[in-house]
């Protein structure tokens, strides 16, 4: 169905969403300016510190944003592979190319201000995904489609990981999951992947010996409650195996973790003694930072545990202890309900794609979001482990909200023409 | 539509949960949990304590006699100590590295912890603070803190302002407003008025970042409170009567009490030896505190003016002559004989050789001790009582309405009650029915187990002066300009004693001028003042008879009631008598004409002739 087209490229525009990402850059300047707040250097657009950047940096997304819905929207997905081509040989380049920052080689710097390519990758990713899978000849129950689409997924994981050593921006393409659990992945997989995550935890904090026992009484019990058919008792005992086999690698996996990744499980999960002043500073400060804001907070530029330097990261992975302190249960509720809405909305807009390509996109978008929401305040109040990876348009940081916003922005002006044409 | 379009309810089930379990989780360590915000404080907050200036001491003619003076301790937070040159900091503060040591262990050990600044070095005066200020900023985890030190521009009063002492753990768990360290006042108006010249401790609280660098007041200031200075007193003190006092009984062990009748205000309170009040203020406190508290043939921190109760001797017989005609058994014409002694009872107690037989005004003006047990007995056995022990306590009853064996409540710190033994007491000493009036005799001449303090002498003389009433002995006339201060309002309440009748004091007055006529004070003149007094010559167990005076001036009128006390010094008028009639001198005519008694006075040292002697002590 031809709908007639607008001249104005802003008709069809999800306005909703576009304030809801203002809204969330915006707060995120604000809070910015609060952690490193200097009296010295007062306004908020003082370019020398990290607000005023920060303020160039949002300009310059709504510049992009801009671009993105001014582009015919074609160019996305007939492009898409050719753009996650760049992106990946940007990556695997930079750790060559790139001057080495503080030990990390994944930066390409101009001057004063440096890109992280890998930043980039996630909706490169996401693009080649979308267009992969919404070939409507492509099932990915099949076993060869389901290898291509992890594998669209892993080799940037593994480049990002191997060759540049960022856990972080690695770890984020895992995402992907959900995307592809909503394209007909096998549920199996998600809930090997759940399960595998709680025997590990459990193989780290209970005598293996117990867990063992536990999986063997669990599957016996399993037997006596379903139909005891030869291919139900094969797959119990199947994931039993499996089971016992997660159990019995946690240790060897641990051991080959690096010692900052070994103390950061230990310290999420309080094996041992945490030493505060050194391996547990980072989580604990960053625990009385959020516990001391109470519930309606400090107020805005009140902050002691921030402001002060006690929070180590506070402008970029630990900004949410700034929202913590200074705006108490009620804020940091509030930003946790926008994020989460954004990512709903994302969801909704998905499902009332015509288009394969536009649902499958958006669910990226949702999913990447989603993990980083999860990881980054998860890390904050002690819930997940400390992975330094950004909370959406809050934290300081131009690549990481350009990122986000070309992601975004992308599904935006995808989902202004979802009435226009079936792809 | 794709069947698979389900699973967007999974998805959005686990994010929708997940998005909850960090919202319980956040109302759990915000709301919920209340360590974090603890531990926020405890980083990030400094509390420091503002102290108040302590307030002022005048005397009645504002006058100053207590003010302060700036000292600084210097505090050190031992984590906070880091590359310090010990040497250059060690010259500076003039101490050795062993002391430094010391002083470091001292301040990381309990109660003291690395974390909690604590006192390095106490009291620096404002020159070497002025020296360390400068390079204070190279000395990390050192900061100065500024206290105030009492000053006492006339070193006089010592045991009546009392000192300033440190709140020890006792007092800060009995009293939570001081810390341990905090001033306090710890003897005499000081201690009295401590709440009142305190004041009130202002906190502050100071942010600092992590590397403790102070970062500006909390919230600017919203919950810092100022410190609010103490209030000044002014004293019932005549500060040029006190050190005349104290002049004239130097190198003399006893006290003199001056106090103004018609209103119990009092104007010297002298006691000897005493100490400069300076030499308790300082780095050098402890140690001139102890070499005072050993000092035990001198006791300079006894204030022997309300600590110490000796038998009031001759001048009772004051009292006894007011009982007696209250009584009924005694007129100014009644008549007993004296032969060197009391006959009855084989010329004991003694007496001197004077007329006899004599009525009551020479009886006062010659102290004739036959006299007085003659109307002591005739009180005991009086016949309206049918029984001399309810004659015994009616007497006793009219003695304590006297406020003699009952601390008179002053506002001085620390006073002794004195004694008039009961008949209880010697119930116990004698049995029950064995005693009668000859065996207690000598408590009708103010001997035997009778006890007064000279503050209460002074009272007593104040009392027969006002003909029947008093006011509480203060040493505060007014809190901070305001006479009429709540805290005061006791000082204003008239007590009346169980005489009233004007007439029973006129006859007891007129032989108090005899005393002064032609009586044991005949030689002591004040020019132009009529005055009375009573001399006494106290019986003392432990040495030497002690000399003691009571007067008041002028007769008609007075202005001024005196109690002198010298200890072991014999006759109340060889040196009571006169320190007393040179006090009122000096007090009504503001100049001393008697130069050579004066001299022959402030020269005489009664001490190192007579180190045997001893005070006597009673416990409270």
């Amino acid at each position: 169905m031809e709908r007639k087209q607008s001249n104005n490229i802003f008709s069809d525009v999800d306005w909703v969403t576009v304030l809801l990402y203002l809204l969330l850059i915006t707060m995120g300047w604000l809070n910015i300016y609060s952690a490193v707040y200097n009296e010295d250097h007062h306004v908020i657009t003082d370019m020398t510190q990290k607000y005023g950047k920060q303020m160039l940096w949002i300009g310059t997304s709504l510049l992009i944003a801009l671009i993105i819905l001014i582009i015919d929207e074609k160019f996305y997905t007939a492009f898409a592979y050719l753009i996650y081509g760049i992106f990946l040989i940007a990556c695997i380049a930079v750790p060559f190319l790139g001057r080495e920052v503080k030990g990390s080689r994944s930066w390409f710097r101009f001057g004063d201000f440096g890109i992280q390519p890998a930043e980039f990758m996630k909706f490169a990713a996401n693009l080649a995904i979308a267009k992969f899978l919404s070939n409507q000849h492509i099932k990915i129950a099949d076993y060869r489609n389901t290898i291509i689409t992890l594998m669209i997924i892993g080799v940037p994981l593994l480049v990002i990981k191997i060759l540049q050593d960022e856990t972080g921006l690695a770890i984020v393409f895992v995402a992907f999951i959900f995307t592809l659990y909503r394209e007909g992945l096998s549920v199996n997989y998600l809930l090997l992947g759940f399960l595998a995550i709680v025997l590990f935890i459990l193989a780290l904090l209970v005598n293996n010996i117990y867990l063992f026992l536990i999986i063997l009484s669990l599957c016996v019990v399993a037997t006596l409650f379903i139909r005891r058919t030869r291919k139900n008792l094969f797959a119990i005992a199947l994931v039993g195996l499996i089971a016992c086999g997660m159990v019995k690698g946690t240790s060897t996996v641990y051991e080959h973790m690096e010692a900052h990744q070994k103390i950061r499980i230990d310290v999420l999960l309080g094996r041992g003694t945490v030493n505060l002043k050194k391996e547990g500073y980072n989580v604990n400060q960053a625990k009385i930072a959020i516990g001391s804001g109470g519930f309606a907070g400090k107020g805005y530029l009140n902050g002691t545990q921030t402001k002060y330097d006690f929070v180590p990261e506070q402008d970029t992975d630990f900004i949410f202890c700034t929202v913590g302190e200074e705006w108490g249960f009620i804020g940091s509720s509030v930003v946790i309900l926008l994020e989460l809405a954004l990512i709903l909305k994302v969801i909704f807009m998905g499902e009332r794609q015509r288009s394969a390509f536009s649902r499958i996109y958006g669910y990226g978008v949702a999913s990447v979001l989603f993990f980083h929401l999860t990881v980054n305040v998860g890390m904050t109040i002690g819930l997940a482990p400390v992975i330094g990876i950004p909370l959406p348009f809050f934290s300081y940081g131009g690549s990481s909200l350009w990122s986000f916003t070309i992601l975004l922005f992308i599904f935006i002006k995808l989902d202004s023409h979802r009435l226009s044409i079936l792809r | 539509m794709n069947p698979l379009s389900e699973r967007r309810f999974i998805i959005i089930g686990v994010f929708v949960l997940v998005g909850l379990v960090f919202i319980a989780r956040l109302f759990y360590i915000q709301v919920i949990d209340d360590t974090y915000k603890l531990d926020a404080r405890n980083q990030a907050f400094r509390y420091t304590t503002e102290f108040p200036v302590r307030g002022y001491i005048f005397d009645r003619k504002h006058k100053l006699l207590v003010y302060n003076e700036a000292a600084y301790d210097l505090m050190v937070t031992p984590k906070e100590v880091k590359e310090l040159d010990t040497t250059d900091f060690c010259k500076l503060l003039d101490i050795t590295k062993d002391e430094f040591l010391k002083k470091m262990k001292k301040a990381v050990q309990a109660p003291n912890s690395p974390r909690k600044p604590s006192v390095f070095e106490k009291q620096l005066s404002p020159q070497d603070y002025a020296a360390l200020q400068e390079r204070l900023y190279r000395f990390h985890g050192f900061f100065v803190q500024s206290r105030t030190l009492r000053k006492y521009p006339m070193k006089i009063a010592a045991n009546m302002l009392g000192y300033i002492g440190e709140a020890d753990k006792d007092m800060t768990e009995r009293d939570p407003y001081y810390n341990e360290g905090d001033y306090l006042g710890v003897s005499g108006v000081e201690k009295t008025y401590e709440k009142v010249l305190r004041g009130k401790k202002g906190m502050h609280i100071l942010m600092v970042d992590v590397n403790n660098s102070p970062k500006g007041s909390y919230m600017n200031g919203l919950y810092d409170t100022a410190a609010k200075p103490g209030l000044s007193l002014e004293s019932t003190l005549d500060a040029d009567l006190q050190l005349y006092g104290e002049q004239l009984m130097q190198n003399k062990v006893g006290s003199i009490v001056a106090i103004e009748p018609q209103t119990g205000e009092i104007l010297a309170l002298v006691t000897s030896p005493s100490y400069d009040p300076n030499l308790l203020v300082g780095r050098a406190r402890n140690k001139n505190f102890s070499k005072l508290y050993l000092d035990t043939i001198r006791v300079p921190l006894f204030n022997r003016a309300t600590m110490a109760s000796y038998p009031p001797g001759s001048t009772f017989k004051l009292v006894e002559s007011l009982i007696g005609q209250q009584e009924g058994v005694l007129t100014p014409e009644t008549r007993y004989p004296c032969s060197a002694g009391y006959a009855p009872l084989g010329g004991h107690p003694k007496c001197e050789v004077h007329p006899s037989p004599l009525a009551l005004y020479d009886a006062i003006g010659y102290s004739c001790n036959s006299y007085f047990s003659y109307v002591f007995k005739s009180i005991i056995e009086n016949k309206k009582y049918h029984d001399t022990y309810v004659a015994f306590e009616a007497w006793r009853n009219i003695a304590l309405s006297f406020n003699i064996g009952r601390k008179t409540n002053s506002d001085l710190a620390n006073e002794l009650r004195g004694n008039i033994p009961s008949i209880k007491y010697y119930d116990r000493i004698f049995g029950k029915g064995v005693w009668k009036a000859s065996t207690v005799i000598s408590l009708g001449i103010g001997q035997a187990e009778m006890g007064i303090t000279p503050l209460q002498n002074a009272n007593v003389a104040t009392i027969i002066s006002n003909k029947g009433w008093y006011y509480t002995p203060h040493i505060v006339k007014a809190i901070n300009d305001n006479p009429n201060d709540t805290i005061l309002n006791r000082f204003k309440v008239k007590h009346y004693t169980a005489i009233n009748d004007t007439l029973i004091y006129n006859n007891v007055i007129e032989g108090m001028s005899h005393v002064t006529e032609s009586g044991t004070a005949h030689l002591l003149k004040i020019e132009g003042v009529e005055y009375c007094a009573k001399t006494g010559t106290a019986q003392n167990p432990h040495g030497h008879d002690h000399s003691v005076f009571v007067a008041f001036a002028p007769k008609n009128n007075p202005k001024i009631a005196i109690a002198v006390l010298v200890e072991n010094a014999g006759w109340g008028a060889s040196w009571a008598g006169p320190i007393a009639t040179l006090m009122m001198e000096k007090y009504l005519n503001g100049k001393v004409v008697r130069k050579e008694l004066e001299k022959t006075m402030m020269d005489a040292n009664l001490i190192d002739n007579n180190k045997t002697t001893e005070v006597k002590k009673k416990k409270k």
